[in-house]
């Protein structure tokens, strides 16, 4: 099969190109136009693309990855285990839990553990969600769709677990859309540490 | 004329113009050059700086915009009255009521302007409650920002720079560009003893006169192709001082091209003299107000396009500002500079832009010059007909508006100016002095060759008579 040479010429300069005057007053011509449009023109004509901040914002994207949350179990206690898969995972170190066992008589007692100590410091954070990926229990989440708010105090970026705890979803709840099934639970598939495996 | 009085109405005149330029149009063109470039760009450009009023101020004024309104719309009101009871006396032809007509005059202007200004007064208010107790001033508060940074900025002086010089060079940039100021003509001379007087449109007045202008000199023009040149001294030190390749090289550019535009910008400005036969401004004014704008004679047309590019590349701006070119120099002669030294060079700049419109706007588009406009008021006449309108104004009021209008022609001027500097592409060294040597410089010693000829074969005043018959 032949080759195809498809020869694209060069784009040449025509004399009204060289002249100059035609292209600065062309060029002059539309910038005056976009000025006027935008500056005298009428409201639904203007093309301003700005954003005056503070006063109005932009929704972020669905995706955006904004300030952690941790994410309730219908009693409101958090869902996380303290398997501290994410802190591992956490290219940035920025996340420090402190496991703690249940109670004895809690039916939760040697299955799982809580954090009693869970603490993200956002000012650390790269943002990077690999700690979302890496949790198996959807307990911490990044989608709050809120950046860090502004602070000219460090302390106020290290979020504690209340903290973490008392940001909702997007969507405003403190659930998550996978449904956890509790030790007792009849739609718990009944692997505990009583029954075995 | 005493001297007294010669020397308080120059100080005057000297401080009005400080006001005008430096305390006027810099600041608000460091806003305007800012914003216009944004509105070009579908941007909203600076309008963030703000002054916050407090909780209670916020409340306050909310509260007070509805009795504001109210007494907007009563006054208002008070106001049609008076006119509809003006327009009935005066259709009548006599004064049938109680009241005075002077005073329902006075009444309509104040109870007007009252309600004016507390309508417009119920606009702003709502405009700041609605940004939450921020004053805003579409941005102009801006300029001001930036004016304290420049204070309270360290003024840093390279540790082996030349520290006379340098602190020198701005000094020299910003003086020249005000000083260029003293002989433009504001507006026509003012009649002291007349103010308030319809004077008649020709002949001598006695009496004191006020030439809204500092300094009439003989040289005119001249003193400002001097004084502009020494601005690239201004630049040429600063570079060579600033301890810095860059700077040199900056300052070595600026010189080269401003030496170069000069020529140019003499050359350009020669028909002019040829035709207004004159180097003082107040006398071009007069020849562009007693016969046509200097834009509307064929070779000054020219001239003035000329002029206008050699201007740019002499004020060193877009498409010319290659002493500062930053992706070559950094910031050229700029780069060592800091705080209010560098605020100097860039009011310096500004100035220069607004020098400039004055000069081209006095010498092409007829300075104070307002068409219609006599020293006895207005008179329109219509081509080819001998009909003709006239409002006879006093004389404050005929100065006022030609002022008014000579500030409106700079403020065009500046407008493409900054037009310009938004639109058009850097140039290459190279091109910009084959522009200046073997374009604009052949062109405009082939003007005047033209002007002469144009002058000699007598078109000039058949062209002039041409005109004084259509209008
Ligand atoms: S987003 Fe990345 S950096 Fe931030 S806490 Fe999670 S894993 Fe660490
Ligand atoms: S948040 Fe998830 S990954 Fe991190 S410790 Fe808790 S359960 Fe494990």
């Amino acid at each position: 099969m032949a080759v195809e040479v498809k020869v694209i010429k060069k784009p040449g300069r025509t004399i009204a190109e060289q002249i100059y005057i035609p292209e600065i007053a062309k060029g002059l011509g539309f910038a005056m136009g976009r000025f006027f449009q935008n500056t005298f023109g009428p409201q639904a004509k203007k093309e301003i693309d700005t954003v005056k901040y503070p006063e109005e914002k932009v929704e972020y994207p669905e995706r955006f990855r904004g300030v952690h949350r941790l994410t309730h179990r219908v009693d409101g206690s958090p869902r996380c285990v303290a398997c501290l898969c994410c802190s591992t995972a956490c290219p940035a170190q920025c996340i420090h839990i402190e496991p703690a066992e249940y109670e004895p008589d809690d039916p939760r007692h040697g299955y799982e553990r809580y954090p009693s100590v869970f603490v993200i410091d956002e000012l650390r954070c790269i943002f990077c969600g690999y700690c979302v990926e890496a949790c198996p229990c959807d307990a911490i989440r990044m989608d709050t769709g809120i950046h860090m708010p502004p602070s000219t105090n460090r302390d106020h970026f290290l979020f504690d677990k209340e903290t973490l705890l008392s940001i909702p979803g997007r969507d405003g709840s403190y659930l998550t859309a996978n449904p956890r099934h509790e030790p007792g639970d009849a739609t718990h598939p009944g692997i505990d540490r009583e029954r075995g495996h | 004329m005493t001297t007294t009085f010669l020397v308080v109405s120059s100080l005057v005149k000297v401080l009005a113009i400080l006001l005008i330029t430096v305390g006027g149009f810099a600041p608000v063109l460091i806003w305007a050059e800012r914003r216009q470039s944004a509105m070009i760009q579908d941007r909203l450009g600076p309008s963030r700086a703000a002054i916050t009023l407090p909780a209670s101020a916020v409340t306050f004024i909310d509260r007070a915009r509805l009795p504001m309104w109210r007494l907007a719309a009563l006054t208002g009101i008070v106001a049609i009255v008076a006119l509809v009871t003006l327009t009935f006396i005066a259709v009548k032809g006599s004064n049938p009521l109680p009241i005075s007509t002077s005073s329902l005059t006075a009444s309509l202007v104040a109870f007007g302007g009252a309600s004016v200004v507390l309508r417009a007064g119920y606009g702003v208010h709502g405009m700041i409650v609605r940004n939450g107790g921020k004053i805003m001033l579409i941005g102009l508060l801006h300029p001001v920002a930036d004016a304290l940074k420049f204070i309270f900025k360290e003024d840093f002086v390279p540790p082996k720079a030349d520290k006379l010089l340098f602190s020198a060079g701005p000094i020299i940039a910003l003086i020249p560009a005000i000083a260029a100021f003293a002989v433009i003509p504001f507006a026509s001379s003012l009649h002291w003893d007349y103010l308030n007087q319809v004077l008649p449109r020709t002949g001598e007045i006695a009496g004191p006169v006020v030439p809204l202008q500092v300094a009439s000199i003989n040289v005119g023009i001249l003193f400002i192709f001097a004084i502009a040149s020494t601005g690239i001294i201004g630049a040429a030190i600063s570079g060579y001082a600033s301890d810095n390749k860059y700077s040199l090289l900056g300052g070595i550019r600026a010189a080269s091209q401003m030496v170069s535009y000069e020529v140019v910008l003499g050359l350009t400005l020669v028909p002019a003299f040829m035709i207004y036969a004159s180097l003082r401004l107040e006398d071009m004014t007069m020849w562009q107000h007693d016969h046509m704008w200097g834009i509307f004679v064929p070779p000054l047309t020219l001239a003035a396009v000329n002029f206008f590019v050699a201007a740019v590349a002499e004020t060193k701006r877009v498409p010319f500002d290659l002493p500062e070119g930053e992706s070559e120099l950094v910031g050229g002669y700029l780069t060592e500079y800091s705080g209010m030294k560098f605020g100097m060079f860039f009011m310096g700049e500004f100035v220069e832009v607004v020098s400039l419109a004055a000069i081209a706007s006095v010498i092409f588009l007829g300075g104070w010059d307002v068409p219609f406009l006599y020293r006895d008021g207005f008179e329109f006449s219509l081509p080819f007909v001998a009909a003709s309108y006239s409002v006879p104004l006093v004389h404050w009021l005929v100065v006022a508006i030609q002022f008014v209008v000579f500030l409106f022609k700079i403020i065009a001027l500046i407008w493409f100016q900054l037009m310009i500097r938004w639109s058009l592409p850097r140039f290459r060294y190279d091109q910009l002095m084959s522009l200046c040597w073997k374009g604009l410089l052949p062109i405009s010693l082939l003007n005047i060759l033209v002007v002469g000829a144009f002058i000699l074969s007598g078109w000039l005043d058949g062209w002039v008579a041409f005109f004084e018959k259509l209008f």
